[in-house]
């Protein structure tokens, strides 16, 4: 029994004429972040994409961990590709979502056939699934308005899908079809939060940090890269560049006054940034600045360090 | 010539474990928690320990914590747990052959008020699922089972009961003490939706003196030993680095559970046929026990005599009943054995390095304790 999983691109598919060079970057990226997983090939059909194992050994649970995090994906699930008869369909439905049926009181069957030769109707594939589903799984009860898991039997030209329930994807637009941007990381949480909501935007991502050792410690270098590792699992590689900011501020020190450091030291990252950000293709500055998130965000100082 | 056949109880640590524990203990000695760079190392250590040990497990590393013990673990998870969930309901099911890490916590939490429901093991020494479905129900908080009887070695069927707690609509958190079952059989917390789970190194060829709890995402629980707040604040303490890197080495060396466990499942099969054809000597332990521990009743010879005779004859084993102070097991009480065959029973327990010559060494050993010591 093969098995693949069918991923609904949402967002994409309102993109009209754009749509198939999102789809392709969408493709791309889902070939890199699999990669390394066993052989598998990605294909398109309507607003669907399959990606279909290629080998016995594909790691199907790594690969849904990782399709949980790419964005441009609505939603995905995992289908068992079957013989079109009925007898198989009948053999392999209740086993391959045994998992899923335990676990739920209520279920209902939707079939659809796009080969009208098949020999039932949709509504008979929905009667004899459900009573077969029904005798290795007694503690069921079909609810057709509301069911907490629907299962769904599609009858296409090669196969027949036998899916369960939708997994939610990570939503927003493929990384890469959103330009470039700079993100000035700290080693707080407001700059990661603010990459992964860019990058989920589908811009792809350069990140500058600022060290200043040895009034910063090694330990919050590695903190920014332990963050940004969690981010790039949904944005995809960010190429990192760490400043070493220790002489600027000391100069700092040296010749302002105290009210104003911080003030001044934001200026001279931005300018840092800005540079960075210029000889990198980067369209944009990203901050996780936030008015009033702490004493130094207020409307002012933000125009002032805005206006380098 | 030897035969130590009591790993349920410990184990030899193997080479690579003592390799890296000398090595944190002569270089790499730093605290983890200390901001310079000798700190800064062993801190490495620390975190590259808890991938290894997450990634057996398949989990994410800020998954694990470090203990100083099973022990401790199991007493972190299973106070935590009651702490966290103490306003829904105030039942707790658990099994009747529980390690006493266990039982005392459970004892304890009872006096202070809590039902506590211990299931008891059948004539064969399972437990089976419809036990767990008749004894949990929307009042249970915390559902605590072992994965391994370490005494006859029964695998209990911990996979299945989140399904359980579910449907039943328990708000309960499942808690398994994973210690004799860890790297000795395949075990994937997130897939069964366990939890809190407990390991322990020494079982494993790493040194005395460190365990591991998991925590699924999610489970917020407080921690049981207070102070510097390691380990994310559930267990205080200086980590034991000698013993953690110890730890992570002999996960490393395991590796391979599926080929050990078939290994030591044929000569689980060659020590109980032999052993069955001895006049006298009963298997306690049931058909589908974990192949690594075998529970036998050794004629009428009290367990600790015989542990004594074949200590003597360089066999070392130990005594399956745990008589202390006159109690009898619960375990092989509930399986409904008679009081000779309780109080003659020993546990025989192998590694994967445990080699045929060492078996055949014990059986003749155990041949001559029923000649010599059986009453004529």
């Amino acid at each position: 029994m093969k098995e693949i999983i069918l991923i609904k691109n949402g967002e994409l598919a309102l993109k009209g004429l754009n749509r198939s060079s999102f789809e392709s970057v969408l493709a791309k990226n889902i070939k890199r972040r699999l990669h390394g997983l066993g052989k598998f090939k990605v294909t398109c059909l309507q607003s669907t994409m399959n990606i279909e194992p290629l080998c016995d050994d594909f790691d199907m649970e790594e690969a849904i961990k990782r399709i949980s995090k790419i964005f441009g994906i609505a939603g995905f699930q995992r289908a068992a590709a079957v013989e079109k008869n009925i007898d198989e369909i009948l053999a392999v439905a209740p086993e391959y979502l045994s998992e899923q049926l335990e676990n739920v009181d209520t279920f209902k069957v939707e079939a659809k056939r796009s080969d009208k030769k098949f020999p039932l109707t949709s509504p008979e594939i929905s009667r004899e699934v459900g009573g077969a589903i029904l005798e290795k799984f007694p503690h069921l009860s079909v609810d057709v308005h509301n069911p907490e898991l629907t299962v769904t039997v599609e009858v296409r030209d090669n196969y027949a899908f036998i899916r369960g329930n939708q997994i939610k994807g990570a939503g927003g637009m493929p990384v890469g079809t959103g330009g470039k941007a700079a993100v000035l990381i700290s080693g707080g949480i407001d700059s990661p939060v603010a990459s992964w909501m860019v990058s989920k935007r589908g811009v792809v991502l350069d990140a500058v940090h600022f060290a200043s050792p040895p009034y910063t410690s090694p330990q919050a270098e590695m903190k920014v890269h332990d963050l940004l590792r969690k981010v790039s699992a949904y944005s995809g590689d960010i190429g990192l560049y760490t400043v070493c900011f220790t002489k600027i501020q000391e100069q700092i020190r040296d010749n302002c006054p105290e009210e104003l450091f911080t003030l001044v030291m934001r200026r001279f990252m931005m300018r840092i940034a800005n540079e960075i950000a210029m000889k990198n293709d980067c369209q944009a500055l990203v901050t996780g600045e936030s008015i009033g998130q702490v004493a130094s965000q207020t409307m002012s100082a933000l125009a002032c360090t805005d206006n380098v | 010539m030897e035969a130590y056949l009591d790993n349920s109880a410990t184990t030899k640590p193997c080479k690579r474990a003592c390799e890296a524990a000398l090595r944190t203990m002569e270089n790499d000695f730093g605290n983890p928690s200390s901001l310079h760079k000798k700190g800064f190392d062993a801190m490495q250590i620390l975190e590259s320990a808890r991938g290894v040990i997450a990634k057996s497990l398949g989990v994410d590393p800020e998954r694990i914590f470090f203990t100083p013990s099973g022990t401790v673990a199991n007493n972190t998870a299973i106070f935590g747990a009651v702490e966290l969930m103490k306003r829904k309901g105030n039942k707790i099911v658990t099994t009747a052959f529980e390690h006493p890490s266990v039982a005392r916590c459970m004892d304890k939490l009872e006096q202070s008020g809590f039902e506590v429901v211990r299931i008891a093991p059948d004539e064969s020494g399972n437990i089976s699922e419809e036990a767990f479905q008749n004894a949990i129900d929307e009042k249970t908080v915390l559902v605590s089972l072992m994965a391994v009887n370490n005494e006859v070695g029964t695998v209990l069927p911990f996979d299945k009961i989140k399904r359980i707690i579910k449907r039943k609509k328990s708000p309960a958190l499942l808690h398994v003490d994973c210690v004799q079952g860890y790297m000795k059989l395949p075990v994937k917390p997130e897939r069964c939706g366990i939890d809190l789970m407990s390991v322990s190194a020494h079982k494993i060829h790493a040194l005395k003196g460190s365990g591991a709890l998991y925590i699924a995402n999610g489970v917020r629980i407080k921690p049981y030993v207070l102070g510097g707040g390691q380990e994310n604040n559930i267990c205080s303490g200086t980590q034991a680095m000698p013993n953690i890197a110890a730890f992570s080495a002999a996960v490393e060396e395991l590796a391979d559970i599926e080929k050990r466990l078939e290994k030591v499942t044929s000569l689980n099969e060659y020590f109980k046929s032999e052993l069955e054809k001895i006049d006298g000597v009963k298997i306690n332990s049931p058909d589908n026990a974990l192949p690594y521990i075998i529970n036998a009743s050794i004629g009428a010879v009290p367990s600790q005599v015989s542990v004594n005779y074949l200590s003597s004859r360089g066999v070392y084993v130990s005594a399956g009943s745990a008589c202390s102070k006159g109690h009898r097991s619960d375990v092989l009480v509930s399986m409904g054995l008679s009081p000779e065959r309780i109080d003659s029973a020993i546990r025989l327990s192998m590694s994967y390095e445990t080699t045929k010559e060492e078996i055949d060494y014990a059986l003749s050993a155990i041949k001559s304790c029923l000649s010599e010591l059986s009453k004529k």
